[in-house]
């Protein structure tokens, strides 16, 4: 039975069983591959994504769960011109990426944190940034945050609403 | 186009070569194919590894694969320094798998440290027919910068140079003296007349090179020091970039498997009408030691490989187990027959005097496994007598080859793609990937291309994992200084050879008693210098605590004042405030390890959670590697291998049971997580000048051992078997 949902804004529908991951939905039926597969046990982070804004370990999330929500991927950080999230750009501003493979869940953990506290302490990142990074660029992912909501500050973007999910509820 | 342009051989003229073993060992029919592939009537190709377009773009094409390190950045660094050019200009494009592109710096670097000098003097189309052979395209060993950098790129772009330059004084009538190389074009500073290089190039290509090209010195310049941002970061973070993983091709099935648990076993037998029954699932094929389930994608395949019930044998490796390897391998040692033995002066007689104090101590480490984060996905696809396939491996002309042998074709008839790829740190050699034969002979029994993915199960249980190995390390002490240090080690081959020692004893002694399971022995980032490392550095520390000296003191002491080591030490000791005061509850403790041409000292500083688990809130790094190409990177190699080290060492381990492995996810094979790192990694270089070294790996030996002797000085307990878990909990 089709499933429905919302993904990146726009409506999709999902031929797959329901018990398939959503992870897999996502990058095999709909060929957005930005969210990865690292553990598929909901250990590692790899494959976060924000379902209904929360961030969510797709791996392990039927779509028979995720039917009629709100899912945003990696692919629909950006905003409708292209520009980048502040923490994409705060990413790349402070060179965090060394394989890259954990980085779309990272940043996916970190705009969802961001949005939850607006300006995290250290001690929150602690707690909220759990993803897996092998290559060990947790310092820098720890740096990027920072500048990150100093950046979001100037800004004056509303905390809570990354440019992507504002649209995806429009 | 391409084979009538005349072109040179890496470092010395194809004429040069033909004379010596005449034109199909001379490279240039190699060379020939490698530019009609990737030169276009109007640009210069030079040696393969570059050309220059008329709009004075300089392409790179490295036999490097750039899985993070940052490597490609770096080398076109180097090219852009050879070329007068800003870095920004130089597109770096992951060279083909073709004989063309095989990588001779590689050899010649290796074979320097191995065998010395000598190899310095072998002709280059010699190197270069060596490197075709083999074939040799690899990435590891921390050369990406000092042997394919300065040996075969600095050199393709020092020979591209000396030709522009040639072309240019022809074209202006004047001397080659006369013209300077800078910005992209080839000037003649008195008459103020100038020829862009992209004007040039496809003539300066087909001149003749008739020395070899002299690449300027490696130290810092205008491109060479400078930290220009990676070009690979904005694809990984808007989800762009496409690793093995996320290869899509029309029609394309996925498929999974599951391996037999023991390492040696076979498949035995398995009924496959269950994996049938799954929705999405279109075939069920038998390897020798693997069954396949092939499906519309991941999901349904993998359900169908868990509705199956395999057999496999164990390959007469049933009663392996960790705890009975360590005790195997200390039954080996005291037989006392060791397979070879390197020493220089007389440890037994040092040991023997009466005069001095002997100290022994026994350590052992774990299994450990790469746990890359983009577990294994190679896409095949055999089309009658030709195979293209999708990988991501750190050697893709190796790669070339096995995937024909494993095809029953000719290399020609295979095409690598070769895609970026999620970590390695030595799981990704070829010749420790059984997954090309695998996803080879699946795509060759299909009408469809089809991607293989290992899950992290198999992927875990299956890896070429750092060697479980023990050492007991034996010293003289006399007068406060060491006399004599043996060192006796049970493992498997060397993969690396042996590590340098850096300290002035009068006389050492390593002996090394082979001992193999059935696991493949495989590099793990920093190979043998990783458990070397461990254990001297935790020794030396033991034995500056048994001379009552301070542990920074009692390593100086045995270095020479002035070198390259002594600086290193005193710099890291200095900056991380040896011996000022610290919080309750957190100690610190250093070590100094040499290895890849490159010397790093860190000082760990480290308390205890309640749990009994180190939490290490500091590091401080420093590093001599001669020259640092590229400081922000070098920067995050040295912090990444820190941060790696002190995962493996708080708490990975690989444990076999009944020959096959235990652990099988995250949940049981803990990786260091962010709150669990140093806030704080403090990297600092020093620019010797020295011959440059390597940076990958460096960073990795002395972190674990620096941590070991920051717990003992905290606890007074020291941790001889590895992991450390809660072992100096009070
Ligand atoms: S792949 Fe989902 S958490 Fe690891
Ligand atoms: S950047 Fe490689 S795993 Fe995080």
């Amino acid at each position: 039975m089709p499933i429905e949902a919302t993904v990146n804004g726009r409506k999709v529908t999902f031929q797959g069983e329901p018990d398939t991951p959503l992870l897999w939905a996502v990058r095999e039926e709909l060929g957005l591959t930005g969210s990865k597969f690292g553990c598929g046990i909901a250990a590692c982070g790899a494959c976060t994504m924000h379902v209904d804004g929360e961030p969510v370990r797709s791996c392990s999330l039927p779509i028979g769960d995720a039917a009629g929500k709100a899912i945003t991927t990696i692919e629909g950080l950006k905003g409708a011109d292209g520009t980048l999230h502040a923490v994409q750009q705060a990413w790349i501003d402070q060179q965090v990426p060394q394989c890259g493979y954990c980085q779309s869940g990272q940043i996916m953990a970190a705009v969802a944190l961001i949005g939850r506290t607006g300006k995290p302490s250290d001690a929150q990142i602690d707690e909220a940034m759990t993803n897996i990074c092998r290559c060990g660029t947790y310092p820098r992912i720890r740096a990027a945050i920072h500048a990150a909501t100093i950046q979001a500050a100037t800004n004056q973007a509303a905390p809570g609403q990354p440019a992507a999910q504002a649209q995806g509820a429009a | 186009m391409g084979i009538k342009r005349r072109v040179f051989l890496f470092g010395s003229m194809a004429l040069a070569g033909a004379g010596v073993f005449g034109l199909k060992w001379s490279g240039s029919k190699a060379l020939a194919d490698a530019q009609s592939a990737t030169v276009k009537p109007g640009e210069g190709g030079f040696a393969a590894f570059l050309k220059i377009a008329p709009d004075d773009t300089v392409t790179l094409y490295s036999p490097t694969i750039d899985f993070g390190q940052g490597s490609h950045t770096a080398q076109a660094q180097i090219v852009a320094e050879e070329l007068g050019i800003d870095p920004a200009q130089v597109v770096v494009e992951q060279a083909p798998a073709m004989p063309g592109f095989a990588n001779p710096g590689i050899i010649e670097g290796f074979g320097a440290d191995a065998f010395g000098a000598i190899f310095k003097s072998l002709p280059a189309s010699l190197l270069g027919f060596a490197a075709r052979a083999m074939p040799m395209q690899m990435t590891g060993g921390s050369s990406a910068i000092r042997f394919t950098g300065r040996l075969t790129l600095a050199r393709a772009a020092a020979g591209a140079r000396k030709l522009l330059i040639e072309e240019a004084a022809e074209r202006l009538k004047v001397g080659e003296g006369d013209i300077v190389l800078a910005g992209g074009r080839a000037s003649h500073a008195a008459s103020g007349r100038s020829l862009r290089i992209g004007e040039i190039a496809e003539a300066a290509a087909q001149r003749t090179l008739w020395s070899e090209p002299e690449p300027l010195p490696a130290r810092a310049g205008k491109a060479v020091g400078q930290s220009p941002p990676r070009r690979d970061i904005p694809g990984k973070v808007d989800g762009s970039a496409v690793y093995g993983m996320d290869v899509k091709l029309p029609d394309m099935r996925v498929a999974t498997l599951a391996m037999a648990p023991v390492r040696g076993g076979k498949l035995t037998g398995v009924d496959d009408k269950p994996a049938l029954a799954v929705a999405g699932v279109e075939k069920v094929i038998r390897l020798d030691d693997a069954v396949v389930v092939v499906g519309k994608g991941y999901w349904p395949a993998l359900k169908g490989v868990r509705a199956l019930a395999p057999q496999f044998s164990d390959g007469g490796h049933g009663g392996l187990n960790s705890p009975g390897i360590f005790a195997a391998q200390d039954r080996l040692r005291d037989a006392n027959k060791p397979d070879k033995v390197s020493k220089a002066g007389d440890v037994a007689a040092a040991l023997e005097d009466k005069a001095a104090k002997v100290i022994t101590a026994d350590y052992r480490v774990p299994y450990l496994h790469h746990a890359m984060m983009e577990p294994f996905a190679l896409t095949a696809h055999r089309q009658g007598d030709r195979l293209d396939i999708w990988a991501g491996l750190q050697d893709p002309l190796r790669t070339r080859q096995m995937a024909a042998k494993a095809a029953g074709l000719p290399e020609e008839a295979v095409t690598v793609h070769t895609t970026i790829m999620g970590g390695g740190f030595g799981r990704r050699f070829p010749d420790q990937c059984e997954i090309i034969d695998q996803v080879v002979k699946v795509a060759s029994q299909c009408p469809w291309p089809v991607k293989l993915i290992w899950s992290r199960e198999q992927e875990l249980q299956h890896g070429s994992y750092r060697v479980q190995s023990s050492a007991r390390l034996t010293a003289a002490l006399k007068d406060g200084r060491i006399a004599a240090l043996r060192t006796d080690y049970v493992q498997g081959e060397n993969v690396e050879g042996e590590v340098g020692f850096v300290y002035q004893v009068p006389a050492t002694e390593r002996r090394h008693f082979k001992y193999k399971t059935n696991q493949i022995d495989g590099p793990f980032r920093s190979v043998n210098s990783n458990q070397f490392g461990y254990w001297t550095e935790s020794f030396m520390d033991e034995l500056a605590h048994a001379a009552g000296e301070d542990p920074y003191r009692f390593r100086r002491k045995h270095l020479a004042d002035g070198s390259r080591q002594a600086k290193v030490l005193d710099e890291a000791a200095r900056r991380a405030g040896w011996g000022s005061p610290l919080p309750a509850g957190t100690a610190r403790g250093i070590a100094l390890v040499e290895c890849f041409g490159t010397i790093v000292a860190e000082v760990v500083e480290a308390g205890l959670r309640e749990d009994g688990l180190p939490l290490v809130r500091k590091v401080t790094a420093v590093v001599d590697c001669g020259t640092t190409v590229n400081p922000r990177n070098a920067e995050a190699q040295i912090q990444g291998g820190i941060i790696q080290a002190l995962s493996t060492a708080i708490a990975e381990e690989i444990t076999l049971d009944k020959g096959a492995v235990v652990q099988s996810n995250f949940a049981d094979y803990p990786i260091l997580r962010l709150a669990e790192a140093p806030t704080v990694i403090d990297v600092h270089f020093i620019e010797s000048g020295a011959p440059m070294g390597g940076i990958g790996e460096p960073g990795v030996p002395p972190a674990t051992p620096a941590l070991v002797n920051a717990l003992f000085a905290l606890t007074g307990k020291r941790v001889r078997t590895l992991p450390i878990r809660d072992q100096a909990k009070a």
